[in-house]
């Protein structure tokens, strides 16, 4: 899996930065490597630069600064069409004035490759995507996962290494996602091409990626596998970008190594584990999963607890959603399995609330 | 963004269309679809539908009735006029009967001389003979100065008889004898009437009395064209005025044919009409025929008769047949001399420079509405009020313009020779020919090219280009297998637009076409406004008209007419 040495990168951008307008950055001193075979997946919010990341790649934008390598070359001078990257467009981008087939035959055309093999290459992409019958339809007549099938395959067909995909499920409704969220990842790991992935649905970084890059700002804030970023967030903003957090603020009051104590604004003392934080005195914001949090725990004599008060108990069939008062704050959720022995609280219920040190981490402010 | 999934045609929803069309479709599958009161599903949606109908109806009608009165019906004039020939009919009736006896060859006998006298003189009368001779002017020169010179001559045939007439009995010079002779007692009463009030009304319209039309049908004919026409022309009564010469003539031969005319009389009368009778035999005759030719000698030209003969039906071919180089002759269709040959060469040069001006403006404008179409928006609207500028000067303004610049002492020219690129002898003419007006119609026309093509070229999204050339089309390709065909109905709305516009385009080519680069449309105008041969104006535009619609259907075949969109 990913490798990240940068000998063996398939694709590197190495101090890329890049500006519109001369101005602002919007891409501020990327360094990323990926490997040969991996499915990255680039996830942040809408403007904070994906797109231009991926456009810088397929080489329709220009790196203001740094060098893109592919597979040990440098491409920044490279055309668009000597590079030979498949890119799937969020809209499709299928002609609408030539058929599936046709479209698919595009890129086999342009490179010269003989008409019994083009027809041969068409047809295994089109039953790779399970679209064998529809060669001769118009984009037109296509459903909008059917038009994102036919992109799939005419990104694929020229067999490229490097596929680039730019929210490509974005305009499908989300079963239709799930299905075509599974069948790409398989399809991307048995033909063993690099896939560059963008989005801005977390989930379906998630499910789908060996790693992914988290992007805001023009930055990329954290880049790991997919349970390390949930679990493990590095600043404040992956942590609240990705899954569902409950964030509370302080000031340092001492750090013991792997331990820290918090003194929070309301001023209750809570233990947390210190991830970037420099030194005691410093703001920060401390970060619980919301399944992470234990109701009336027994976690020992000198742990910490907050007390709380039910505002709000939701069922919500597999888990029961509680909304809590505590510290200072009334948007405090508390998530639960929904067990046979599990209470079932009351609005207006005072209880304690607690967690093992180590799912609260404290994280610049 | 332009995804087609649903575009309007793809409404699934219940559109009234749709309703509609799913209510025949239920009627075909199992017997009419029933709405809740029991009538089909279909009328009783048609009838809800009917109010919305006739409210859109409304919204249109102004613009329906303006559009009628002002476009189809000229056009509908137009079609008649280029086939409608009522004139000759109309004014030479009585000629026109006589030659259906003619053979054609040579010049027809007296008959038909003698009823061009009669005709000639009622129109002469009514002063319609020269415009029936500028009619025929146009099929035979010479014709209309024969008829105006015969118009004037006409009144003194018949003038050997009235003097024999007035000789015999000074009765005859009396206007009341004729009224007398002639007319019905009731006419004779409602005149006296109306002469006694002198209250400046019409006269009564003349009748004939019982009788006269069997025994002097000559006479009654011309004695009651010649009632008419004095009531007409000078709002009197024949009491009053003494008959034509004609009507004199008219007698003659009835009485000569029928010697027992008077039988037809009573009173005083049949006693002037037997004295008549028996004087008649005595009576000096003349030659109708020398009689014309006495008037002019042209008279004697086998062209004249045929072309009246040739024109003589209330329809014609001969407009169309002039407007395709043709002529009608006398002896049938023929190819009009080689140097009249001009109305096939101004369609094909019309067709061609219109052709060429399309091909330039496609060429001119489409890099311009590529360009325009990919600059931010803000930059191409300024840009496009330069491409609009052209709207905005004065023909006057820019036709001075393209004379300073394009004549050979002109802008052009010097700077062309001061480069050295062309000699001071041979100066280009880029002006008063055909180059000329292609030059400033291409430059009148460019915007009709570039607007549509900008506006489909703005909605062509750019990331086809950047997939085409993602999977691997170099910039060439990806414009001519991608980009192109998609910009396709730009061009043929702009196609349609310049070349529809050009080939009936008329002030510039006049302006600046000289004589080499004028289109047909200044033939039709000349047409119009100076020969006034209405009738050939209206052939012309009608084949100008018919060739628009062929090439639109060929269009339509060639290209498709959903093929092309405005944006
Ligand atoms: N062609 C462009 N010209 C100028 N600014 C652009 C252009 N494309 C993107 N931007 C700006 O760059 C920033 C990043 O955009 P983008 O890469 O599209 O973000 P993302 O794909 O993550 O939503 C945004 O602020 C956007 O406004
Ligand atoms: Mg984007």
């Amino acid at each position: 899996m990913a490798s990240t040495q940068n000998g063996a990168a398939f694709v590197a951008f190495e101090r890329v930065q890049k500006s519109y307008d001369g101005e602002t950055l919007v891409v501020k001193d990327l360094n990323l490597s990926i490997a040969k075979g991996e499915f990255l997946t680039m996830l942040g919010p809408s403007g904070s630069g994906k797109t231009t990341c991926l456009m810088m790649l397929a080489g329709f934008e220009t790196a203001t600064y740094g060098e893109i390598r592919l597979d040990g070359r440098e491409i920044n001078n490279i055309p668009p069409h000597k590079r030979g990257i498949g890119m799937v467009f969020q809209n499709y981008a299928l002609f609408p004035h030539m058929t599936v087939a046709e479209n698919l035959s595009f890129p086999l055309e342009v490179r010269k490759i003989g008409k019994a093999d083009r027809e041969k290459k068409i047809k295994r992409a089109l039953d790779m995507v399970q679209m064998g019958d529809f060669g001769g339809r118009r984009p037109a007549q296509l459903s909008g996962g059917q038009q994102q099938r036919i992109a799939l395959a005419r990104a694929l067909v020229f067999e490229p290494e490097l596929v680039l995909m730019d929210e490509p499920l974005g305009a499908l409704d989300k079963q239709l996602r799930e299905t075509l969220q599974f069948e790409i990842t398989n399809l991307a790991h048995e033909l063993g091409i690099t896939t560059v992935y963008v989005t801005h649905d977390q989930t379906e970084a998630l499910t789908m990626s060996d790693r992914v890059a988290v992007f805001d700002d023009g930055r990329i804030q954290q880049l790991a596998a997919p349970d390390e970023l949930y679990e493990r967030p590095e600043n404040s903003f992956v942590a609240q970008f990705i899954g569902e957090n409950n964030t509370l603020t302080g000031n340092v009051k001492s750090i013991d190594g792997q331990r820290c104590i918090v003194t929070l604004d309301h001023g209750e003392e809570i233990d947390a584990v210190p991830v970037n934080v420099e030194g005691v005195g410093d703001r920060t914001l401390v970060s619980i999963r919301p399944e992470r949090v234990e109701i009336n725990p027994d976690l020992g004599p000198d742990a910490h607890t907050l007390d709380a008060e039910v505002l709000e108990f939701i069922y919500m069939g597999d888990t029961f959603r509680t909304k809590l008062r505590t510290a200072g704050r009334d948007d405090f959720i508390v998530k639960t399995r929904n067990r046979a022995d599990q209470v079932r609280l009351k609005p207006g219920e005072k209880i304690k609330i607690g967690w093992l040190p180590q799912d609260c981490r404290a994280l610049d402010a | 963004m332009t995804d087609s999934t649903t575009g309007p045609d793809q409404f699934t929803g219940p559109t009234p269309d749709n309703a509609l069309r799913d209510a025949d479709g239920e009627a075909r599958a199992d017997g009419p679809m029933l709405a809740a009161d029991g009538t089909p599903l279909k009328r009783s949606l048609n009838r809800a539908l009917r109010a919305q109908k006739l409210r859109a109806l409304g919204l249109i009608a102004p613009l329906l009735i303006f559009i009628l009165v002002t476009f189809i019906a000229p056009i509908a004039d137009m079609l008649f006029r280029s086939v409608e020939n009522q004139i000759v009919s109309e004014t030479l009736p009585r000629t026109v009967a006589a030659l259906d006896d003619w053979d054609g060859e040579g010049v027809p006998g007296d008959a038909a001389f003698e009823a061009l006298a009669y005709d000639l003189t009622i129109a002469a009368e009514e002063k319609n003979h020269t415009r029936l001779g500028s009619r025929l002017n146009y099929e035979t020169t010479g014709i209309s100065s024969l008829f105006r010179k015969s118009g004037r001559g006409v009144d003194d045939i018949g003038e050997v008889h009235a003097d024999a007439f007035a000789d015999l009995d000074p009765l005859w010079e009396e206007a009341e004898t004729w009224l007398a002779l002639m007319s019905s007692e009731d006419y004779i009463a409602d005149e006296a009437v109306w002469r006694a009030a002198k209250d400046g009304t019409l006269p009564p319209a003349f009748e004939l009395r019982d009788g006269v039309a069997t025994a002097l049908p000559r006479t009654a004919d011309i004695f009651a064209e010649f009632a008419r026409v004095i009531r007409i022309e000078d709002e009197d009564s024949p009491a009053t005025e003494e008959p034509w010469n004609i009507v004199y003539r008219a007698l003659w031969s009835d009485l000569r044919d029928n010697p027992d005319a008077a039988q037809a009389f009573a009173g005083g009368n049949a006693d002037l009409v037997a004295a008549a009778a028996a004087a008649v035999p005595d009576f000096p005759d003349e030659d109708i025929r020398a009689a014309f030719l006495d008037i002019d000698e042209d008279w004697d030209d086998h062209d004249v008769w045929g072309t009246i003969e040739a024109f003589s039906s209330t329809y014609t071919s001969g407009y169309f047949l002039a407007a395709a180089d043709f002529q009608l002759t006398p002896d049938g269709i023929e190819r009009q001399p080689e140097d009249q040959q001009i109305y096939g060469l101004l369609f094909q040069r019309t067709l061609f420079m219109s052709l060429t001006i399309m091909v330039s403006c496609i060429l001119l404008g489409y890099p311009i509405a590529f360009l325009l179409s990919n600059l931010p928006l803000r930059t191409s609207n300024v840009l496009l009020i330069l491409v609009l500028l052209p709207f905005w000067t004065s023909l006057l303004v820019r036709t001075s313009a393209w004379k300073v610049l394009l004549q050979q002492q002109g802008v052009i020219n010097d700077t062309l020779v001061w480069l050295g690129l062309v000699s001071d002898a041979n100066r280009l003419e880029l002006i008063n020919n055909q180059t000329g007006t292609i030059i400033a119609m291409t430059h009148i026309l460019l915007p009709f090219m570039i607007l549509p093509l900008y506006s489909v070229m703005k909605t062509i999204p750019p990331y086809y280009v950047r997939a085409a050339k993602s999977l691997g089309a170099t910039d060439w390709t990806a414009f001519w297998r991608v980009y192109f065909p998609q910009s396709v109905p730009g061009i043929g709305a702009g196609c349609i637009l310049v070349f529809i516009l050009s080939i009936g385009y008329y002030i510039t080519p006049e302006l600046v076409g000289g004589t080499t680069g004028t289109f047909i449309s200044n033939r039709i105008a000349y047409h119009i406004s100076s020969s006034l041969n209405w009738g050939l104006a209206a052939a012309l535009g009608s084949i100008l008209l018919a060739v628009v619609l062929l090439l639109y259907w060929v269009y339509d075949r060639i290209v498709g007419i959903d093929n092309v969109s405005l944006g």
